[in-house]
């Protein structure tokens, strides 16, 4: 990897935390709900994409940069996994086992399949 | 009997301070400023530096210590390390007092910028994806479960390191 790409891989996951952070809050002030909706679809989303992405790669041969930047960086920096597991813990100490298994294990099945099928979409591309 | 203007913070005891939201979940300097936390560009700032940073520390870990065998121990370490370190944070800072001025800086440049960049939850999907679509179910189950719940696990032991910081030995709570 040369020095340009990874100031652009960094200057990438910096865009990624900060549509993470402003797409969290907008989704939170709309959505009371039993469940930070949030960080679950920006993880779902995020997996999709990566898997998307890495797809595509594989298939046309894209410049390993792109998938750097892109991937690594934006979608890297986008999706979360500390605050995810904070969030079931949290749902853990409130004894809302039910949620927090669904965020936990759920969540894990439900990023896990986006992946997969961005896998498969990005290879038919 | 007269309410002074403006509503001075912690008033009349019946009937609550005039000058807070209704809505716990919405930040006073919202209501002062009109502007949400998530529009003002200081504090979207240190999210972008905190993420920028933390992804450049995730990057130069998984370029020092790449997958073996299809398998990102580094990235599993990094979520693993990141959801115990994000305990310890978000823990120590809410015993310190309420998310403003210091502590709502330390929680955005630290918490939602560097451990959001340095933990990923994309790459942990698409190992495991990709370790199943290859027939090693085995493996991409372990590896994700193994994630999930070691994650689990050290985000207790973070707040638990939290608490114990935040109560020095020989002092009660």
């Amino acid at each position: 990897m040369t020095g340009v790409t990874f100031v652009l891989l960094c200057l990438a996951g910096g865009l990624g935390a900060t549509a993470r952070f402003m797409l969290d809050a907008a989704i939170r002030t709309r959505v009371t709900a039993t469940l930070p909706w949030g960080t679950i679809i920006i993880n779902l989303t995020g997996s999709f994409l990566l898997g998307l992405l890495t797809g595509i790669a594989t298939a046309h041969a894209l410049p390993d940069a792109w998938k750097l930047v892109v991937g690594t960086g934006f979608l890297g920096g986008y999706t979360t996994f500390s605050t995810a597991s904070f969030e079931t813990v949290r749902l853990m100490q409130e004894r809302r086992y039910g949620a927090a298994f669904a965020n936990g294990l759920g969540v894990l099945g439900g990023a896990t399949a986006a992946a997969g099928l961005g896998l498969w979409c990005g290879g038919l591309l | 009997m007269t309410v002074p203007a403006g509503g001075e913070a912690g008033g009349e005891a019946w009937g609550g301070d005039p000058a807070l939201p209704i809505d716990p979940d919405v930040d006073v300097e919202d209501v002062a400023t009109g502007t949400p936390v998530h529009l003002r560009p200081a504090l979207i700032a240190l999210v972008f530096v905190g993420g920028a940073a933390g992804v450049a520390a995730r990057e130069g870990l998984c370029l020092a210590f790449p997958a073996v065998n299809g398998i990102s121990y580094t990235i599993l370490a990094i979520n693993v390390v990141g959801a115990f370190l994000l305990g310890v944070l978000l823990e120590s800072l809410a015993r310190r007092g309420p998310d403003h001025g210091r502590r709502r800086t330390q929680r955005l440049l630290l918490g939602t910028g560097f451990m959001g960049g340095f933990t990923t939850y994309s790459t942990l999907a698409t190992d495991t994806a990709q370790l199943i679509g290859d027939g090693r179910v085995g493996a991409g189950t372990g590896y994700g479960l193994a994630t999930v719940l070691v994650g689990a696990a050290a985000t207790l032991a973070g707040i638990a390191v939290g608490v114990a910081a935040h109560h020095p030995r020989g002092e009660t709570a």
